[in-house]
């Protein structure tokens, strides 16, 4: 089977969707790799590398696009390019399907199979592939870095023969990959690093990489079954951009994080949070494509406000580290849909029915739902059950209960009615006791701890003695009194057992030590 | 002597009765277990206090004659006793109770004041006291039967036959009969049938208890304390007295959740084990699992070098460890082995030993830290990333086939997962099954080795090299 993989157009994309070490793990997956000429040089890799790797250099998009069997690509292709592609060709790329519907409209006139890289579900074993988490891994990091590029002094705090360095402080808001990421790079530079997120469960990971969890006084969780967060009620986000203006006054570098996938960014950063920051401070926006996280974003641009704050909308994409785990994706998606030998387009498989937009002609957009939320360890929670659904089987169970409980009930009434119409009235009062008291020891034994048992039971033995109350009401004055010989020994060994379980319940416990 | 008034006196008993319960909600924690047995002690003593003071209670200088002589006996029997042969003293303590309730109803039927009730009060003083003894006597022969075994002087091996079942209803049926004549006897009369029904129901108690294996001891062991119980209850109701009704019932109860655990942990159901025996067990039948494999052994100076570059060390004890008395080794090399930097921590399961609990005491008395002692839920998975695991005289809780053999006698049975580690050093004396029978895969693993001898012995000498 043939690989293809052609030049980006798009003159901002630096990246390429292989690399010589990708090309040689293809031709172990057993395809065969051909390459367009100068499809490298932006990420820095040249021809030269790629064919000693063993790839094939092609000369022109068209032998690419006319006679692989599937393509490798990185930018969602132009409508120019969708022309070129041979009828089904299995392509692999970025293609933003919510906010393209011609595009795949016209790749599947095109009868053009197409997978969606950014549509990979986030579930655990898709996550070698989710090359959302690989490229916002990057931009976490590199958020840092051009971060601090336009900050004019350290990131960590020094005390020098010239005076005291006071460390940066860094705000992070929106803890998904990037925004993590973005943390533990601003850690391991010295700064102080604070993030946000509206989703509880992310606190211990925030924590985790070094930095310190700001969060509203409002209990609301904004995690969703999605994975990522839904968006909050009013008082929330008043609570929120309150917050958000204490921190502006404070901290010298914002990276925001958050976004939507298939809407534009929410706006967090609004501009009297710009003016309340210090001059010489720098917001480095990760939503800036999607409309920025902040209202003064503006793409592709890196300016200065007027009140001294640097607004960064653009970061380089690092292409050639971006091209290599890019590559890795693509490599392990193609793995899972059975390398070269057993290739198979699995419209049953979970993570292929969903990427793979368009498919045979029809568009395959959007995916059926795959609720599943991210948890700390890489866990995948079981899908919740709807409210409705809870709703109506715990009201199921709670009829069932009601019901057994209500035939027990009437039929324990029954018998205990029978009791107390024939045993006389002491009888009752004693069983009441009785039964009362089976309930409290059920109740408090059910609590004991497992390792306690022996003790537990050497303690009920000596208490069980109590029976030597009943020989001491039995006895008499009259030591020849059948009765009183008989209650004499009762007492004797029943006092035998008191002592010796107390005793060495005592000695047991003594035993135990932390 | 002074007297009390009856009212006085069951305040003190509602006093006594709130201190028993304080002392078994005591138990829950370590902490709190020792103030518990405190309350029980100060709530008997109340208890027998307000009894002797009590209206009517003459010969007070037998009364004390017995107790004096009882707690000497108590005394030294509870400093003497060994820890691991806690559960044959336990068994025997349960066996006075039965013999004393015994004692009691047979005093209360001959007491002239009950003999003067009459109608419906007399008929029901007459079935609580034939209830009681009945009750009594099965506790009692199966007491001494348990603790026969216990001590080996019995073969722990399950005795019964196929009509045990068939049997024991049929005694069954004939104690209700015997006990109907009892009910219609006038005066004391009806002494015949009792005492026939004592001695079926002593019958049944040794029967009852001689049908259950060795391994399924713990079950039996807190079944009869809850038969203890019961049988003070009844002596309670017989006597009219509400301390023992209340005092035998949270006993009862209490040893019905205690042998329910017991059960569930061997994930057997509580009439399976006390009606059944080893031979009909929860097995879905089919065909045994062939075992593959080499047993291969190592002598102790291999095993101490595997134990000397362990990271993770989890020790598996069992009844073996019991018997050996090698708890004391044990925790030596435990020390040594953690003063070497070394992870070392017990995983225990809920039913390893002869009765509930009887590992951790084991451990405690030999100052085992209990906050390294782990429950088998608690290690299990944490078993992949273990060195090495040493089984030392557990079998049936390691034994794979409860998780994939379901021809296996104890197939669904919770166990400690101990194959998933790097190594597992068995130690044992020889190449016999469990008490369940059952042949042990585990010992054919590949990363599994026999470490053979006397567990004690063989500790010390693992000592002597790691020290070396």
């Amino acid at each position: 089977m043939k690989v293809g993989i052609p030049s980006e157009i798009f003159p901002n994309e630096l990246r390429v969707a292989a690399t010589p070490k990708t090309v040689k793990r293809l031709q172990k997956q057993g395809f065969e790799v051909f390459i367009q000429k100068g499809a490298g040089a932006k990420a820095n890799f040249s021809d030269k590398e790629f064919e000693e790797a063993g790839a094939k250099i092609v000369a022109t998009a068209a032998d690419i696009y006319g006679q692989s069997d599937i393509v490798l690509k990185v930018k969602e292709p132009s409508m120019e390019e969708v022309d070129l592609m041979k009828e089904g060709l299995v392509m692999l790329s970025y293609l933003w399907p919510a906010q393209n519907q011609p595009l795949l409209q016209k790749l599947a006139d095109k009868k053009v199979n197409a997978v969606a890289m950014d549509a990979i579900p986030r579930i655990s074993r898709a996550q070698k592939m989710d090359v959302l988490s690989s490229m916002a891994n990057i931009a976490g990091y590199r958020a840092v870095i051009e971060g601090s590029y336009h900050f004019g002094r350290f990131l960590n705090g020094q005390i020098t023969a010239a005076g005291k360095v006071e460390p940066a402080k860094v705000l992070v808001i929106g803890a998904g990959v990037a925004g993590l990421a973005a943390i533990g790079a601003a850690n391991s530079l010295g700064a102080i690093v604070r993030a946000f997120d509206t989703r509880k469960e992310v606190a211990e990971q925030i924590e985790s990489m070094g930095a310190t969890f700001l969060t509203v006084e409002i209990e609301e969780d904004g995690a969703t079954s999605s994975g990522y967060s839904k968006e909050m009620s009013p008082a929330f986000i008043e609570a929120e951009m309150k917050l958000f203006l204490e921190q502006a006054k404070e901290v010298d570098i914002v990276i925001t994080t958050a976004q939507i996938p298939g809407r534009p960014a929410p706006k967090l950063w609004m501009d009297y949070h710009v003016a309340a920051m210090k001059p010489g401070s720098v917001i480095v926006d990760l939503a800036a494509s999607t409309g920025g996280n902040c209202a003064l974003t503006k793409n592709g641009e890196v300016y200065t406000t007027d009140n001294g704050v640097v607004m960064v909308g653009k970061l380089n994409q690092l292409p050639s580290q971006a091209s290599q785990l890019y590559g890795n994706n693509l490599c392990h998606l193609l793995d899972d849909m059975g390398k070269a030998e057993k290739w198979k387009i699995d419209m049953e498989d979970a993570v292929v029915s969903r990427a793979m937009v368009t498919y045979n002609g029809k568009i395959n957009w959007p995916p059926a739902p795959l609720p599943v939320s991210p948890t700390a360890g890489g866990k995948v929670k079981v899908v919740p059950p709807t409210e409705a659904e809870t709703k109506a089987t715990n009201e199921a169970a709670a009829k069932k209960a009601t019901t057994s409980m209500i035939i027990t009930l009437a039929l324990v009434g029954g018998l205990l009615l029978l009791v107390g119409k024939y045993a006389p009235s002491e009888f009752i009062q004693h069983f009441t006791v009785f039964v009362l008291s089976i309930f409290v020891g059920w109740q408090l034994i059910t609590n004991v701890a497992h390792a306690l048992h022996t003790p537990l039971m050497a303690v009920t033995n000596a208490i069980s003695g109590i029976i030597v109350v009943g020989g001491l009401l039995q006895t008499t004055n009259d030591i020849k009194d059948p009765v009183t010989i008989i209650a004499f020994i009762a007492i004797l060994i029943a006092s035998i057992n008191i002592v010796g379980g107390f005793m060495v319940t005592h000695r047991m416990l003594k035993m135990f030590k932390k | 002597m002074i007297e009390i008034a009856k009212e006085i006196q069951t305040a003190a008993y509602l006093f006594a009765s709130i201190l028993f319960i304080l002392s078994l909600g005591g138990l829950a924690s370590q902490e709190s277990a020792k103030r518990g047995v405190i309350y029980g002690i100060v709530g008997m003593i109340v208890a027998i206090i307000a009894t002797v003071l009590g209206q009517g209670v003459e010969g007070h200088v037998y009364i004390i004659v017995a107790i004096a002589i009882a707690s000497l006996i108590g005394i030294m029997v509870a400093r003497k006793v060994e820890m691991t042969s806690m559960p044959q003293l336990v068994a025997i303590l349960h066996s006075f109770v039965g013999m004393a309730a015994v004692l009691v109803g047979f005093g209360s039927y001959l007491d002239p004041e009950t003999q003067a009730l009459t109608g419906a009060a007399h008929t029901i003083h007459l079935v609580e006291v034939f209830v009681g003894i009945f009750i009594g006597a099965i506790t009692f022969t199966g007491s001494i039967v348990a603790w026969g075994k216990l001590d080996g002087k019995i073969p722990s091996k399950p005795w019964a036959f196929s009509a045990l079942q068939v049997m024991n209803i049929t005694l069954l049926i004939a104690c209700i009969v015997l006990g109907v004549f009892f009910c219609k006897a006038e005066g004391t009369s009806g002494m015949l049938p009792l005492l026939i029904m004592t001695g079926i129901a002593s019958f049944i108690g040794v029967v009852l208890v001689m049908a259950i294996g060795g391994g399924d001891m713990p079950v039996v062991v807190s079944m009869l304390n809850s038969y203890s119980g019961w049988a003070a209850s009844a002596a309670g109701f017989m006597l009219g007295n509400d301390l023992l009704i209340v005092t035998g019932a949270l006993v009862g109860s209490s040893g019905a959740i205690l042998s329910m655990h017991m059960c569930h942990a061997m994930n057997r159901s509580f009439f399976s084990v006390i009606f059944a025996n080893a031979t009909a067990s929860s097995s879905q039948g089919g065909e045994k699992k062939a075992i593959e494999g080499e047993v291969t052994s190592l002598n102790h100076e291999e095993v101490a070098a595997l134990l000397k570059e362990a990271r993770s060390v989890v020790i598996v004890p069992g009844y073996g460890m019991a018997v050996a008395k090698a708890q004391y080794p044990i925790y030596e090399m435990v020390q040594t082995l953690r003063k070497a930097g070394k992870n070392v921590r017990f995983a225990i399961h809920p039913v390893a030993g002869r009765l509930p609990g009887h590992m951790n005491v084991l451990l405690a008395e030999a100052n085992v830290p209990y906050d390294i002692v782990l429950e088998m839920d608690e290690i299990n998975e944490d078993m992949p990333s273990t060195d090495v695991v040493m089984v030392i005289g557990a079998n049936d809780v390691v034994n794979p086939s409860a998780q994939d053999d379901p021809a296996s006698s104890i197939y669904g049975m919770p166990v400690i997962e101990v194959w998933k580690a790097e190594k597992v050093i068995i130690m044992k004396r020889s190449m016999s099954a469990g008490y369940s029978g059952e042949d042990n895969p585990l010992f054919y693993k590949p990363n599994s080795e026999m470490l053979y001898g006397d567990a004690k012995v063989s500790v010390e000498k693992l000592l002597g090299f790691l020290k070396a």
